[in-house]
């Protein structure tokens, strides 16, 4: 199977990729846009600010690429949300393949932000992503913007209020936590990504 | 709900993990993915490793075995060790570390975790901050901890430094209270409570775990958010599946 990374310059590129070599899948990192036009499955993973991010997506003219790919697509914590049309974050115009806007968290008594550490998967939706997770699956967090409730979530994670941890549109797919700092949990949700 | 984390703590030194006694007189405990992944079964929420010498030495800490820890590990982890500029951080993130946490050279120029943050992200960047109190019952910041002569204390006050390292973009901070580290009496809840008034951003307790119930106090009395020792997990006094029921049974929120 031909996966590869879409080289946005996201610090977890190395993890992500380290995660598939765990599950046996040896993906390629690629900024090109007919190597990631003609794979399999194509992941965007991402950390850092969605201004910069989107940044380095137009000056690889990336942007029209990654809208127009059919495969299965899965957007990793930053990549997730540059899925989105629209981040609070800089007032940025993201890619707008899944319909969701991205909103910083709210500051509360007893909340931090950023929302950095384990929390629960809850209200898993009947989706081929989700096979063999379970209602309060533990999964790493590390993010200071989230995507709302809406038609598109998947997967919801309390903090204050809800939020979408898993989201999907079509063929694109995100993942607001690190599969590949999940522990096993992690693993079961790449390995079914690979396998959609 | 986030749970609380437990956070091992493997101190680096020439590739192998060590620990100390309140910073000193260090003697080598294992291999250091051999204790990762003893740590990440026995179902540790996340890593932090220092380079304890890196900083004192004035060199950056060495990827070769932060790209060794993240093939095999699939929990996160922190790496911190003399990380004196953007570049050296991108080094080690780029290695496949989560975060970067830096304590000394954030105190020689403040400005690093500005640039750091505006780099990478709050989300990546830890401060880490060595404390102890001084004979007035201040508590103040102590610069190169790593190694007793090179160890300095600063005028500056660490609750001071709390709120400057957020200001300028820690997205957590590790407040390691010096004058209960390695003598497992229990974290320092007063020290962890007045930092924890005035932090907004994930507190971790450092120095001082020698029973479960000090854990226990430090997320219900000081309510932070991680706790981190090294020494009763390495000698096994204390197994992490154990504290994790053990709090679990207290009312505290763990991964189980």
């Amino acid at each position: 199977m031909n996966v590869v990374l879409v080289d946005a310059g996201g610090t977890n590129i190395g993890s992500v990729r380290y995660a598939l070599q765990r599950l046996g899948v040896d993906a390629c990192l690629t900024s090109d846009a007919d190597e990631i036009r003609s794979a399999d499955k194509v992941i965007l993973p991402g950390v850092g600010a969605a201004g910069p991010g989107m940044a380095r997506l137009r000056e690889l003219q990336l942007i029209d690429v990654i809208r127009s790919l059919s495969q299965p697509v899965l957007g990793v914590c930053l990549g997730m949300q540059l899925l989105c049309e629209h981040s609070e974050e800089g007032d940025t115009p993201c890619l707008g393949v899944i319909p969701a806007k991205v909103h910083r968290f709210e500051e509360a008594p007893g909340q931090c932000v950023p929302h950095m550490g384990w929390n629960r998967l809850s209200a898993v939706a009947a989706h081929p992503l989700l096979k063999q997770m379970n209602e309060g699956d533990w999964a790493y967090f590390v993010h200071s913007y989230a995507v709302p409730l809406g038609t598109y979530t998947l997967v919801s994670t309390d903090y204050g209020k809800g939020f979408s941890s898993v989201i999907g549109h079509r063929n694109f797919h995100g993942m607001q936590f690190h599969p590949e700092r999940s522990a096993s949990v992690g693993a079961t949700l790449l390995k079914n990504f690979l396998e959609l | 709900m986030l749970s609380r984390r437990i956070i091992p703590c493997l101190d680096v030194r020439d590739g192998k993990v060590v620990k100390g006694v309140r910073f000193r007189d260090h003697v080598v405990m294992g291999e250091i993915v051999d204790l990762a992944l003893r740590y990440r079964d026995e179902g540790a929420d996340e890593l932090v490793f220092y380079d304890i010498t890196a900083s004192p030495e004035g060199r950056s800490v060495d990827r070769a075995w932060v790209e060794r820890v993240a093939r095999v590990i699939d929990i996160p982890f922190c790496v911190a060790g003399g990380i004196r500029s953007v570049n050296e951080a991108r080094d080690v993130l780029h290695a496949g570390a989560d975060k970067i946490s830096v304590n000394s050279p954030a105190l020689e120029r403040p400005e690093l975790i500005d640039e750091l943050a505006a780099a990478f992200g709050v989300q990546c960047v830890v401060v880490g901050i060595d404390s102890l109190r001084d004979a007035d019952g201040e508590w103040r910041v102590r610069q190169y901890t790593g190694d007793p002569s090179k160890t300095r204390s600063l005028m500056r006050r660490t609750l001071d430094w709390v709120l400057e390292a957020q200001r300028r973009g820690a997205g957590e901070i590790v407040l390691n209270c010096m004058d209960s580290d390695g003598v497992r009496k229990g974290y320092d809840l007063e020290q962890l409570k007045e930092a924890r008034a005035i932090c907004r951003v994930p507190l971790i307790a450092s120095g001082g775990a020698g029973a479960v119930e000090h854990f226990r106090d430090a997320f219900t009395d000081a309510r932070v958010d991680g706790a981190l020792a090294a020494s009763v997990f390495h000698s096994g006094a204390i197994a992490v599946p154990d504290l994790k029921r053990y709090l679990q049974g207290q009312g505290v929120t763990v991964r189980l």
